[in-house]
């Protein structure tokens, strides 16, 4: 069965897109997207998001993988396969450093990547936008904002008109199963 | 204001000039018509040059495959290795590719944290360049072990002889940072492609759009995704960084932490690195300057980048000279007889040929880009990116066979010729770097879209406001 999913507006550039994103966000609503072929420089604060907690995830895995990267050659090196090499202690903590910086980065990159992708619900290969057929432009040219219905104050009727009246352009309701 | 409003009678096209900054798209383009030019490239068939280089490049992994097989069924004694010079060109071709994947890397990570906005025409094909690179390099260690169903004793994983691998030898730490490097430089790339992948597949239709949908994820573009994704590519960047100036810098322990004159100097990795960068530099311009063409890329790889490029060669060159000079100032300085030998044998000896063929290649063969008129001729930077190329894989081979040539005991010494299956080898690894870099111009965008859209001034929210006033 077909329902109301959303609207979506165009907008005409990055400029106005700010402007509707100040807008929809003093207008109460929570569950809009800004959506951009490129990110907009200073979106975040008209859209009136947090920082982003990326940070923290990379700095845990970066020491996660750094701290495992030296526990495994501590490890190897002086208790499972102990071997005298040039005399050098079994615990060579400096010779042990490249691949303790190694593992450091790995981790760190893994945390960003995938930490990002837990952040942003990727993959997430079927959302209700992609019902709208202008919606595809929106990777290519064009500005749009989008509200779910989910949101508390999301009204059919009245958010369209309410987009129509910050500028929004090519209004359309989206439905989809 | 930019420097180049100086010579507008030289190169019309690069003058265009917006709010002080050079405008980095040329041609009027709007971001309609650059979606179209980029994605266009991929939509369509390809020109017939693409199907004769492809052809080409896949005749020559056919030939390093064969070559491979033949190592594999023979042994290392089907190359020239002889008893002192038991490092050849293995490593001489795993030196060289590592390093040319470094300059993706500088691309992408090192120029995005400063700034550099030039960087967004070229980021996405340096770095499919790099992951190219590091892939073919990573070829030459996995075979030079001889019996490489063995080569798993490289890793640290419990094995039926409960033994484990020395953590205090620099060739471990070189598996670990360069499949580090691998392995982030392959996400860095797909991170940044996912947007792109989005706007290919929202043209597309059937098949095409579905596989270009599940590896672009979902992408929607909304500012609540870019906010977590730039967040990332910030972190990556700053991830890579680091990882890029130590990857060569571990290799060139490889060498540095070995007792071998010629090769036991502190000055061995930020030498390396600043080679690497070069090198790579150099293959990043000749790749650019075929496909701009091939592709008719001149407004987005404008005059301008090839420019910039061309002085962070000389940069780097001259960087890589004055190395070449310090090495025989230390040896000099040192008073040690066998360090001196080292090097007066290196530039004097029976490889002066090849000496003297790297020194001009990478060092004289830079210094033309002192001059403007040459740093912008397409067909002077072209020439000099081949002959950096060259130089660069000749500083490899000068390290690698000068220094193991003249053993410790001079009844050992020997001449190192290769065989012909290095040299099928190694020609074969350029078919292996064409075979992957083809592909990747053939199907995925070789330009990075949102990046570049993000640097035209039609992005800056303020451009507009601008307008308004009627300050433009």
């Amino acid at each position: 069965m077909n329902q109301t999913l959303g609207v979506l507006a165009r907008f005409a550039n990055p400029a106005e897109l700010i402007e509707a994103a100040q807008k929809v966000r003093d207008a109460g609503f929570e569950k809009f997207d800004c959506h951009s072929p490129f990110p907009i420089h200073g979106m975040d604060d008209a859209m009136g998001l947090k920082r982003s907690i990326l940070g923290y995830i990379v700095g845990g895995m970066t020491i996660t993988g750094a701290t495992l990267g030296m526990a495994l050659q501590y490890w190897i090196a002086a208790i499972e396969y102990p071997l005298v090499i040039s005399g050098k202690p079994f615990f060579s903590w400096q010779a042990f450093i490249i691949v303790t910086f190694a593992l450091f980065v790995l981790f760190g990159a893994f945390g960003a990547v995938f930490g990002m992708f837990g952040l942003n619900r990727l993959p997430r290969l079927h959302h209700p936008l992609f019902y709208s057929d202008q919606f595809a432009k929106a990777t290519d040219d064009a500005f749009f904002v989008s509200i779910e219905v989910a949101d508390k104050k999301f009204d059919e009727t009245k958010t369209q008109e309410f987009l129509a009246s910050i500028g929004g352009a090519d209004i359309e309701l989206v439905v989809g199963e | 204001m930019s420097i180049l409003k100086k010579h507008p009678e030289r190169d019309p096209g690069a003058t265009e000039v917006v709010g002080g900054d050079e405008l980095l798209v040329t041609g009027g383009h709007d971001f309609t018509s650059l979606t179209n030019k980029v994605s266009g490239i991929v939509e369509n068939k390809p020109p017939s040059q693409w199907w004769l280089v492809f052809t080409m490049a896949v005749s020559g992994l056919m030939l390093l495959l064969g070559a491979i097989g033949w190592l594999v069924w023979e042994g290392t004694g089907v190359w020239g290795l002889n008893n002192p010079v038991g490092w050849g060109w293995a490593i001489v071709n795993f030196v060289f590719w590592v390093g040319i994947g470094h300059a993706g890397t500088l691309i992408s990570a090192i120029l995005f944290l400063l700034r550099q906005q030039w960087r967004t025409a070229i980021n996405r094909f340096a770095e499919a360049m790099t992951i190219f690179a590091v892939i073919t390099a990573l070829v030459f260690p996995g075979i030079h072990v001889g019996r490489i169903w063995l080569a798993y004793y490289m890793f640290p994983i419990p094995n039926q002889m409960l033994i484990w691998p020395n953590f205090r030898s620099p060739l471990l730490w070189d598996i670990f940072a360069v499949g580090t490097y691998f392995t982030v430089s392959t996400l860095f790339w797909y991170v940044g492609l996912i947007p792109d992948l989005a706007t290919l597949r929202d043209r597309a239709t059937k098949t095409r759009k579905k596989v270009l949908g599940f590896f672009a994820m979902g992408w929607r573009g909304g500012n609540r995704q870019w906010q977590h994704y730039e967040k990332a590519y910030l972190m990556l960047a700053g991830l890579a960084t680091p990882l890029v100036l130590s990857v060569h810098s571990v290799v060139a322990t490889d060498f540095a932490t070995s007792m071998v004159p010629g090769w036991h100097t502190t000055i061995f990795p930020p030498y390396f690195v600043a080679g690497a960068v070069f090198s790579g530099f150099g293959m990043v311009m000749t790749l650019a300057l075929i496909a701009r063409k091939i592709y008719g890329l001149e407004d987005i790889i404008t005059v301008n980048h090839l420019e910039k490029m061309n002085k962070i060669i000389l940069v780097t060159g001259s960087m890589v000279g004055y190395a070449y000079m310090t090495e025989f100032f230390i040896a000099w300085y040192s008073q040690n007889e066998f360090e001196v030998f080292a090097f007066i044998n290196r530039a004097f000896g029976p490889y002066a040929w090849a000496y003297w063929i790297m020194f001009l290649c990478n060092v004289i063969t830079p210094q033309i880009f002192w001059f403007k008129k040459l740093r912008r001729s397409i067909p002077v930077m072209f020439v000099a990116s081949i002959f950096v190329n060259i130089g660069m894989w000749f500083e490899r081979f000068v390290i690698t066979v000068t220094s193991l040539s003249r053993d410790f005991l001079p009844s050992s010494w020997d001449y190192f010729s290769p065989s012909i299956w290095d040299i099928l080898t190694f020609v074969g690894s350029f078919g292996l770097f064409f075979t992957f870099f083809l592909l990747f111009l053939r199907f995925l965008p070789m330009v990075a879209l949102s990046e570049v859209k993000g640097v035209m001034p039609e992005a800056d929210p303020h451009h507009y406001h601008h307008k308004e006033g009627g300050a433009k």
